[in-house]
């Protein structure tokens, strides 16, 4: 008899916690205000990321194409992975040689996002862009010169 | 391959083994297990590592101090700031650097936050492998807040490479304190209606209540610590037994819970996500002015000798070992990764058990791959 009761208890019972569940997602069915769907795709007009969001590194340029790399390499020096790399060259400004910048090449696909490099330029050249949609169809477009064509150091 | 087989005794007709992932949804990654099955009652099992090594600890070696910190957030990324912590930890004992209060406090809510967002996923994750679908929406919709405060301030949403030897890589953002008071307000809400979707269902009782034991004794032999190993019992909360950061300035309970069982091991969990809250409630206003990076050398190097530090991740002792010859990488590191105990201890806790539960008190370990393989 004991144990007919004890299985009716635990039908009973076991029921009970099943409608309690219940409650929670009935009450989310009828109140769709509470839902955060976020419609990704559609949004990506008003998709706005953070400030401090890490997208790719980009090198600030002014509205004169001059940027402030001096080429002084502590950035690539900084990097754990050996994805950025920084080409100087010589040039010969009034009679003096002077190292400025050929190449600043920047391999995106090898980047982890650290923000080493942003963090260690000596003029705060370096900066993480908004973007979020990383996709190529190649891996070499990965590979960016992130120094504009004939872009000239900054006074 | 070949030797297991030939190690493995199937002397029954119905004996048989049975490949448990690589690739396997309630693995959680790329863990393999090799089941030897009467039946569908569990033998024995083998798990088979080294699917996501990336010899991390070998990169470490070539890498300086400041740049190993954002590796550390590749081992259990669930607890990438508990990780990194560890590591800068380390750098400023051996340097007797002293960071600022602030810092302190800052390290010590993002873990907090941390070890909530992981829990939450977690539990989803739980549900999910249970057969509860619903967990998974629930719990990564509230997981979501915290990673848009980790986002705002960090730039990061799950690698956040926050920490950084000497203090924090940049400063809280103005919005930090008002989002992480709203995104507490909400947690509290929600967190009863958990209880009342899983908590308490009958369904799930029945599958966690008394199945995965894991006694005392075998929680120490094995090492399987952090809410796992407290689920059996053993007090092992490193930011009880060795407060780093702000934990010695805040009052919070070690959860402790005798059952040894799947459910007691659940139980942990969400009692400290409250813990959790109740922590950062306690510091968020109190959060010093102060500087939040100390001048450090443009070259670490540490002193020669050896040093080990530990911290409380979100699911067990991390603990990381340096030999260090003076220069400025580490002769020698080693990471001393929870998920690679608790694993450890997934055979004696499943012999005798159904294939079904094996699911079960795997998902109650709440083990993450890559912080195994490394």
């Amino acid at each position: 008899m004991n144990a007919i009761v004890e299985y009716i208890k635990d039908v009973f019972g076991g029921m009970k916690s099943l409608l309690t569940g219940m409650t929670v997602t009935v009450k989310y069915f009828f109140s769709p205000g509470e839902i955060v769907t976020q419609q990704y795709p559609e949004n990506r007009d008003t998709l706005k990321m953070f400030d401090r969001f890490k997208g790719n590194v980009y090198m600030i340029h002014n509205d004169q194409n001059q940027h402030g790399c001096t080429a002084c390499g502590i950035c690539e020096m900084n990097c754990p992975n050996g994805s950025i790399e920084v080409i100087a060259k010589q040039v010969v400004v009034d009679e003096k040689k002077k190292k400025v910048l050929d190449k600043h090449i920047y391999r995106m696909g090898m980047c982890t996002f650290c923000g080493l490099c942003v963090k260690a330029c000596p003029t705060k050249t370096l900066a993480f862009g908004q973007e979020y949609e990383n996709s190529v169809y190649k891996r070499s477009n990965l590979t960016r010169i992130l120094n504009k064509p004939n872009s000239t150091l900054a006074n | 391959m070949a030797d297991a087989i030939a190690n493995i005794d199937l002397d029954k007709e119905e004996d048989y083994l049975l490949n448990l992932g690589p690739q396997h949804p309630s693995t959680h990654g790329v863990l393999r297990l090799l089941v030897n099955l009467r039946g569908e009652v569990v033998k024995d099992l083998k798990p088979y590592c080294g699917y996501i090594h990336r010899g991390i600890e070998k990169m470490c070696e070539r890498n300086t101090y400041p740049q190993i910190v954002h590796l550390t957030d590749r081992l259990d990324y669930l607890s990438a700031h508990q990780n990194n912590e560890a590591v800068c930890l380390l750098v400023e004992k051996a340097l007797g650097v002293e960071v600022s209060d602030r810092v302190k406090y800052v390290r010590t809510i993002m873990s907090e936050l941390s070890r909530i967002a992981s829990h939450l996923l977690w539990w989803s994750a739980f549900g999910m492998d249970l057969g509860a679908l619903t967990t998974f929406f629930y719990g990564l919709r509230d997981r979501e807040l915290i990673l848009d405060i980790f986002e705002e301030t960090t730039g990061g949403r799950l690698l956040q490479s926050y920490n950084c030897p000497g203090g924090l890589m940049y400063d809280i953002h103005p919005n930090f304190q008002k989002r992480v008071k709203e995104c507490l307000v909400h947690l509290k809400k929600k967190l009863p209606e958990y209880d009342k979707l899983l908590s308490g269902n009958v369904i799930f009782m029945n599958r966690a209540q008394g199945v995965g034991i894991l006694s005392k004794e075998d929680a120490i032999s094995f090492g399987v610590t952090g809410p796992s190993g407290r689920g059996s019992g053993w007090a092992c909360d490193i930011r009880k037994m060795e407060p780093y950061s702000a934990y010695d300035k805040v009052q919070f309970k070690e959860i402790v819970r005798s059952e040894c069982d799947s459910y007691a091991r659940y139980m942990n969990r969400m009692d400290e996500l409250w813990e959790s809250i109740s922590i950062i409630e306690q510091l968020i206003d109190a959060i010093p002015e102060g500087e939040y990076q100390t001048k450090m050398k443009p070259v670490i190097k540490l002193p020669e000798g050896q040093y080990y530090q530990r911290v409380e991740s979100s699911r067990g002792e991390f603990g990381v070992f340096v030999e260090s010859r003076g220069e400025k990488n580490p002769y020698r590191i080693k990471f001393r990764s929870p998920n690679f105990a608790n694993l450890s201890a997934l055979d004696h806790m499943t012999r005798g058990q159904k294939i079904a539960d094996l699911i079960a008190i795997m998902g109650s370990l709440d083990l993450v791959i890559p912080d195994i393989d490394r």
